[in-house]
């Protein structure tokens, strides 16, 4: 236990990484879920095209496969990015994809009335998204969104694969450094339930203040 | 690949309106592809040879092998984790306190941290402890603890979706608890959750790999030894992931087919999932169900 208290510092520098990496992809993740989703139900064709091919790529690859095409292998076509940059981007566009369906199934719960009024009154089709649809979509995604962010905090691990010390990182160190492995990575354990239940629970409490008043 | 927002008929101008952004975006499109391709063949990674090396037999032969452990450690770990989800449903849905209160805090446990910490615990931590493993069981234990959990959440809901009457009749012909559940429930709950399971398998094919992390060697690792081998990494981890592609999208398609066949059958009684980020929704839809005769 001692070795767990010892170098709470170190858990706690890595849980720091850990709450970046996911807010950074996540913020950017959210634009992408909403783009997608918008092309997804757009009366144009390729766009929903478009949509349904990034969804289905991004959902089916596995996202160490992502992470090592993205940091191992594009340099050789010139993009080369920092490890946390590259971790940031691919976890983005990945959990994009997944944000993406779960805003086009809230799209799919507005009651078609909304869009057929909005129609009615002369909105186009991205007004009629921007203000009357999406608004009440959103709001009725909340859980699964949050889902997906604490989906995201776990998936944010694979950034050590490529040498981001977050709190997997960290935690792996300490074990090569203490070799006490069952302490040691209980902590980590511990560390991540620290940040994912606390999500859970704020995924509620902003349920609850955006839920309509019906 | 519905419209639902504006699935009524457009007017001319409306048409006019779309026709035009369907061309717009279709160059815009064209354009990104354009670029992309110059891209690769200005770097000379589009030259044959960095190809040709993947249709090489032996290359072939070892990636295949690859596949066929990735496969391997995904079946091995469904096995266990079934085994497990079940023994988890149960006892989370049992009359005792103590097993219930075990039981919920296992599936939150290994559902609140990364798989890979877990599976760097098996190669890096077990070792130091004396377990020496064949390595394959340390890709396969962690992926059958995690999703041991998650499939324990699939069972429970498939239990509690099912209709109270069937119990009801189970204990009214006499049948006592357990036996109720072998011969009645579970059955009945596993055959819907079918759809399910096969879209967790999905997220256990991802999840294999994790294996390139710790120098496994499954599809990935075997990718990167090949890409290393003939300077051609690029190519290798391309082909790669639309094999991992292809795989997924039969079996999602597999689950989805069987989705709704069994929804045909069951009526809305057949839950409709598709993986751990819809779990909740599960979750909700059989509270829901069991809530709703109560209020």
């Amino acid at each position: 236990m001692d070795v767990v208290l010892d170098n709470i510092d170190v858990y706690w520098e890595g849980m720091q990484v850990t709450a970046w990496l996911t807010v950074l992809s996540y913020a950017a993740a959210f634009v992408i879920g909403v783009a997608v989703a918008a092309f997804r139900v757009s009366p144009v064709p390729p766009l929903r095209l478009a949509g349904t091919a990034f969804v289905e790529v991004f959902r089916n690859i596995p996202l160490p496969v992502l992470i090592v095409v993205f940091f191992f292998g594009f340099p050789k076509i010139g993009i080369i990015y920092s490890p946390f940059i590259s971790a940031v981007i691919v976890l983005a566009v990945y959990t994009g994809a997944f944000l993406g369906e779960t805003i086009r199934a809230g799209i799919n719960t507005v009651a078609k009335g909304q869009a057929e009024a909005a129609r009615a009154l002369g909105l186009t089709f991205p007004k009629t998204l921007r203000i009357i649809v999406l608004p009440q979509a959103l709001r009725s995604v909340v859980q699964p969104m949050g889902n997906i962010f604490s989906a995201l905090i776990r998936n944010s691990a694979i950034a050590y694969g490529i040498s981001v010390v977050e709190l997997t990182g960290a935690t792996d160190r300490l074990n090569t450094d203490t070799a006490q492995p069952i302490p040691i990575f209980i902590g980590g354990a511990i560390a991540y339930l620290l940040l994912t239940l606390p999500t859970g629970y704020a995924i509620g409490v902003i349920e609850r203040r955006v839920a309509f008043k019906r | 690949m519905t419209a639902p927002v504006l699935a009524d008929e457009l007017g001319p101008r409306g048409k006019r309106i779309v026709w035009i952004a369907s061309a717009v975006s279709l160059i815009v499109l064209a354009a990104l592809v354009a670029v992309a391709v110059q891209r690769f063949a200005d770097k000379g990674q589009l030259d044959a040879e960095k190809w040709r090396l993947l249709g090489d037999p032996e290359v072939m032969q070892f990636l295949l092998g690859g596949l066929t452990t990735t496969l391997k450690i995904a079946v091995g770990g469904m096995v266990g984790a079934l085994v497990l989800g079940v023994v988890l449903s149960l006892t989370r849905l049992s009359q005792s306190l103590p097993l219930r209160f075990l039981s919920r805090l296992y599936t939150e446990f290994f559902r609140g941290f990364p798989l890979l910490l877990l599976i760097l615990f098996f190669f890096f931590g077990l070792p130091r402890l004396g377990i020496d493993w064949p390595r394959i069981w340390y890709m396969i234990v962690p992926l059958l603890l995690y999703n041991g959990a998650v499939i324990g959440e699939l069972f429970r809901a498939g239990i509690l979706s099912l209709d109270r009457g069937q119990s009801e009749a189970a204990y009214a012909v006499g049948l006592s608890y357990w036996q109720a559940m072998r011969i009645v429930i579970l059955p009945q709950a596993v055959r819907r959750m079918i759809p399910a399971i096969v879209g967790q398998l999905v997220v256990l094919l991802k999840d294999t790999s994790l294996g390139f992390f710790v120098q496994f060697e499954e599809l990935l690792r075997r990718a990167e030894i090949t890409g290393r081998f003939g300077k051609n990494e690029l190519q290798v981890f391309m082909v790669v992931a639309v094999v991992y592609m292809l795989v997924n999208m039969t079996l999602s398609q597999a689950a989805r087919r069987l989705e709704v066949r069994q929804r045909r059958r069951y009526g809305a009684g057949g839950l409709a999932v598709a993986g751990v980020e819809d779990l909740a929704v599960v979750d909700a839809a059989a509270e829901a169900k069991v809530a709703g005769p109560k209020a």
